[in-house]
């Protein structure tokens, strides 16, 4: 194999001193998905920097009413935690939705936000992929792209992010914390993955070094109405064609809060908030859901063997919303 | 009586070292000194390599060498001499024969060094140039450069056509044409393909191989770096899953044993799962049916045509066609089977070769003419029943396909169906049932078995052939402990050894049959020779018996008329003062029966399926599938079979597919993240029922085959639910959400 060195973190502080010494390194928390990457060849580090002792598993109450999920909390633990349950129960069914409790026992919060892409040629070193060997061409956009983006695409990547966990996380405003070299920042959740353009090597906007502590959830009222559909090749242990993190808050019939973002379908979890709040004070009706399933699909592009998903996601987000409108 | 296991569900013999995992696979044996090889693939499908640079790599310490083209030499020269028991027509593959690529993904290079993490990086810093030249790569745009498929294949019959179908088709009142295609299939059993070498003391090789044909693969070292059958010892104890993949040498076995013989050590070689992409796999395909009919359903002509991939340097062929003018009554069929040459691998049998594929096409389009006519599906079949072999003009052995008509529909409750699609409802779910009809041969095959009897009443019996998981190992120790009369406890069976008795490959559903007349045979042989000297024992309560006036049971031998009258096995040797009883023994089918009859196994398969009217995603929530297939040895293993076959025919309906991007001429989806097989969740109710079935020709035991039988109505079923469930025909495989909803073809 590829030699690296191993270096375990004792803390964050650590993590980042660590971090700010060594070139072409890499953190690693649970390595799900690391671990096979490194076997597969694409991503080939000379450095680990192990975050796994660091104490960062807690789920906790903020002073603001909402909840922080430590960054490395495990998938598992996140989404069958009580609070997480009754207060962000989107979250909970979005995690669940995802890859298999063998996975989800090892793969932590922070790391989710990590996952690189499933695209089949970013994964074959026989073929070009910018994302993997920046200049060397997109072999999806003229290939064979079924599980690849409709919105956000560049002519340099189509790829997307293959989480269910960010998915819910975008929907529900997370705020990513992170400590780095400079400090301690806040991100939003909709501002920390980033789309291709021309440098689709980079799936996030951190800088070397960064490493993320925790995602803070905000207070809402959005714990009633919540329903993540995930539509795929099989029933279970696929990553999405499409997906939907959809919650409401009603008043009657009418919306008084409403999210909506989508997964598998670009190269972050895709949400609009003007088509959203166009929706605020209106009835929930198939109607009205279907213009603003119209509105996020507006900017979409098919790549042939992925144009079906335009017309899919659209029936996705009306299913998804006419069935928590229904939920009581 | 107490050890008739014959036709009882009996667990298996080898279930306890499996799941403690003391059983052991091909890439689990060790040696002194061991090495790992690892294989380089090409990237590129079609041209030749320009330069290989292998300096970086060999200058690693601990690699032992680089098995390339360039340097490996002196090699068999002819094609007989990699032509191995299940090949075919042309010139069989030759790992690192010449710089020529034939196919992405052949394998190129072989890295040997002191551990396999070495190797695998080693290999990782080889570098190619290749000269690329154009591949072809798409199956339904070169149809244009089709051929006749060619006999070569042991089994192949090539198709036959009778009456006029062309003129019946344009004289019917009612017809129907469809044409409908799929993509290839990797089997991808769980187990990896691997291969270990053993280096002896003496120079001769123990191989530890992933096969279904221990004596196919010694055969083919053998005659590829001439050795002599002494020289090779082939065993594979074990296999995780084979579904066909097995029935060739695979090329890792070719690789560790030339590394093996030029480094004098011990070499193991396992693929990747990547690598599991590399060689055979089901053909991609395209068939065209026609069909008419009277406006009673009387089938006026069918015609099948299929169009199968092979690869550039042999013609794999399968019986695709052939059982459209098998299973139905009618006068007029045109059958065509041809070939396409792609930059691929050659495709390989995959469970129900040619008949899955096949099945799926003419089910599909005997729903299509059943909705024309406006006939229930059902009785569309029975009105076309075959008593007889279509093709062959023969009765068959046995069929009771109408029994597993009527007791599949009365499980299923197929009466209470509606004709007419998008008639069933549940919620934002259409409902639809779907039924369709499977055959496969039963064949038989020449196959030699021994056994031993030692004085303790213990018995082991041994034959070359494999257990995929289907469990061999416990039908013939079943068959022994019977025919014997012995505790099944006392029973051995051995197999997958090249000292053991020659066995054919283990597929075509013909395992059963075949090692099972020869492990009943060898065990009747020494039954006769333990009652001979049970007469001549002292005071012996049998001296004027015949064989058949005794029972064996339970190790004792006794009176049918007086059961007191008693002689354990046991006593029998100690008193004959022997210390065992070796025999061997050799069956094969009935020569005459095989000319006058037809032996077919049959099934009829009943879907239901919850089809999401507006996202189109299809859950398969109901399966009955009823077999014909003779006496069931073990209803247990047996209905294990069945159901793993049923799960594999969801899979192929709605999810497996090796996808070729164009541009590369690569499958692109190439593990187990992206090939899709059926998951625990995508599995609901699953019925299984064998029908009763008397066959007292096919062979003594009266059983028929249970490998392939249960997979091939699966595919036709599902399709026609869907159908029913939504009024929109998918023809093309697989069956996902956007083709069910008219979003892609």
């Amino acid at each position: 194999m590829n030699t690296f060195s191993y270096t375990r973190a004792n803390d964050v502080a650590d993590a980042v001193q660590n971090g700010s010494v060594k070139t072409n390194f890499k953190f690693i928390a649970g390595g799900t998905n690391l671990l096979d990457l490194m076997k597969e060849n694409v991503e080939r580090p000379d450095h680990l920097i192990d975050l796994s002792r660091i104490t960062l598993k807690e789920i906790e109450d903020t002073a603001d009413g909402g909840l922080r999920l430590g960054a490395l909390a495990t998938n598992a633990n996140t989404a069958y935690n009580q609070k997480v349950e009754e207060r962000y129960p989107l979250l909970s069914k979005a995690i669940l939705a995802g890859a298999s409790p063998q996975l989800r026992n090892m793969a932590t919060n922070g790391g989710n936000l990590f996952q690189r892409t499933r695209c089949y040629y970013f994964y074959d070193l026989a073929t070009p992929c910018n994302k993997r060997e920046p200049g060397s061409g997109c072999s999806a956009i003229n290939g064979y792209n079924r599980i690849h983006a409709i919105l956000g695409t560049s002519e340099h990547c189509i790829a997307t992010h293959p989480s269910d966990m960010c998915v819910a996380l975008a929907a529900l405003d997370a705020k990513v914390n992170v400590t780095g070299i400079h400090g301690e920042k806040v991100i939003d959740f909709a501002d920390f993955h980033r789309l291709p353009g021309d440098q689709p090597q980079f799936d996030n906007i951190l800088e070397p070094g960064d490493v993320v502590t925790s995602l803070d959830l905000p207070k809402n009222n959005l714990s009633k109405h919540v329903t993540y559909l995930k539509l795929r090749d099989r029933q279970s242990y696929a990553f999405a064609i499409v997906s939907v993190a959809a919650a409401l808050e009603l008043d009657g019939d009418v919306i008084k809060d409403i999210r909506v973002a989508l997964g598998g379908v670009a190269h972050k979890p895709w949400r609009i908030k003007s088509a959203e709040i166009a929706l605020i004070g209106k009835a929930a009706t198939v109607e009205n859901f279907k213009v603003l399933a119209e509105n996020l699909l507006a900017d979409a592009k098919g790549f042939g063997s992925n144009t079906f998903k335009i017309e899919l996601a659209k029936r996705a987000i009306v299913r998804a919303l006419t069935e928590v409108a229904k939920a009581i | 009586m107490k050890t008739d296991y014959i036709g009882k569900p009996t667990s298996r013999v080898d279930g306890a070292l499996k799941v403690t995992g003391t059983a052991k696979y091909a890439a689990e044996f060790s040696a002194d000194g061991l090495t790992y090889g690892y294989v380089v693939s090409s990237t590129i499908a079609q041209g030749t390599i320009k330069k290989i640079d292998l300096e970086e790599a060999l200058n690693l310490k601990g690699v032992l060498q680089i098995f390339t083209h360039e340097n490996v030499s002196g090699l068999a020269w002819f094609d007989r001499s990699y032509k191995d028991e299940d090949a075919v027509a042309g010139s069989p593959f030759r790992p690192l024969y010449d710089k020529k690529i034939r196919y992405s993904m052949q394998p190129i290079a072989l890295v040997v060094a002191e551990t396999f993490e070495l190797a695998r990086y080693a290999a990782s810093i080889i570098k190619v140039e290749y000269t690329t030249e154009s591949h072809i790569s798409d199956l339904k745009e070169n149809i244009p450069n089709s051929f006749k498929a060619p006999k070569g294949k042991v089994g192949f019959k090539p198709p036959v056509s009778r009456g006029d179908a062309k003129e019946a088709f344009e004289n019917a009142p009612v017809k129907i044409a469809s044409e409908y295609i799929h993509s290839a299939e990797h089997h991808n059993p769980m187990e990896i393909y691997a291969t270990t070498v053993v280096m002896e003391p003496d120079g001769k090789l123990t191989v530890y191989d992933k096969t279904q044909g221990v004596s196919n693969c010694q055969a083919y070292i053998s005659k590829i770096f001439g050795l002599s059958a002494k020289e090779v010892r082939v065993m594979s104890p074990f296999m995780g899953g084979g579904f066909g993949s097995g029935l060739r040498p695979q090329y890792q076995l070719f690789l560790a044993v030339l590394a093996s013989l030029e480094l004098k050590r011990s070499v193991k070689v396992s693929l990747t799962r990547q690598q599991m992409f590399s060689f055979g796999h089901r053909p991609a395909s395209v068939q065209q049916m026609a069909l008419s009919a009277s406006p009673d359903g009387t089938l006026q002509s069918i015609a099948h045509t299929a169009y199968g991939e092979t690869s550039m340097f042999e013609d794999y062929t399968e019986v695709v066609v052939n059982w459209s003018g098998l299973v139905y009554q009618c006068e007029n069929v045109e059958q065509k089977y041809d070939l396409v040459k792609l930059n691929t691998y050659t495709p390989l049998d995959m469970r129900a070769p040619g008949a899955a594929s096949g099945f799926h096409a003419i089910e599909s389009a005997m729903d299509e003419l059943a909705y024309a006519l406006k006939m229930d599906p059902l009785a569309l079949r029975l009105k076309n029943y075959a008593e007889r072999d279509q093709n062959d003009k023969k009765p068959f052995s046995s069929k009771a396909l109408r029994a597993c008509y009527a007791e599949g529909a009365a499980k299923f409750g197929w009466d209470k169906r509606s004709i007419e699609p998008r008639s069933m409802r549940e919620g934002n779910n259409l409902i639809g049932w779907g039924m369709a009809t499977g055959s496969w041969d039963a064949m038989q095959m020449k196959a030699t078995a021994n056994a031993v009897l030692t004085a303790d009443g213990k018995l082991t019996v041994g034959s070359g052939t494999s257990d995929i998981g289907t469990g061999t190992y416990t039908i013939m120790t079943q068959i022994a402990a019977e025919t014997l009369g012995l505790p099944i406890e006392n029973v051995t069976f051995k197999l997958g050894d090249t000292l053991l008795p020659e066995a054919p490959l283990e597929g075509g559903s013909w395992t059963a049959t075949s090692v099972g007349s020869a492990v009943q045979s060898v065990c009747t042989t020494i039954k006769e020779q333990v009652f001979k000297l049970a007469k001549k024992v002292k005071n012996s309560p049998f001296a004027n018996a015949d064989l058949k006036e005794v029972n064996f049971d339970n190790g004792e031998i006794s009176l049918k008329l007086n059961p007191s009258k008693t002689l354990s096995i046991t006593d029998v040797m100690k008193q004959s003062g022997k210390v065992s009883i070796e025999e061997e023994a050799t069956t094969m089918p009935n020569p005459i029966h095989m000319l006058e009859y037809s032996f077919n196994s049959h099934s009829a398969v009943f879907v239901e399926v919850k089809v999401d009217e507006d996202l189109g995603t299809v859950v398969v929530s109901r399966v009955v599938s009823a077999i014909a297939a003779g006496k069931i040895l073990n209803p247990k293993t047996a209905r294990s079979q069945i159901l793993g076959a049923v799960v594999w025919g969801i899979s192929m309906a709605l999810e497996e597919d090796s996808v070729v991007d164009n541009n590369f001429g690569r499958f692109i989806n190439h593990n187990l993240s992206e090939y899709h097989v059926a998951v625990n969740k995508d599995i609901n109710d699953i019925e299984v029922i064998f029908v009763e079935e008397k066959d007292d020709v096919i062979n003594p035991l009266g059983i028929k085959g249970l490998g392939e039988i249960g997979l091939v109505g699966v595919a036709g079923a599902v399709a026609n639910a869907v159908f029913h469930a939504t009024g929109h025909r998918v023809y093309n495989l697989p069956i996902t959400m956007d083709k069910v909803l008219g979003l892609s073809e």
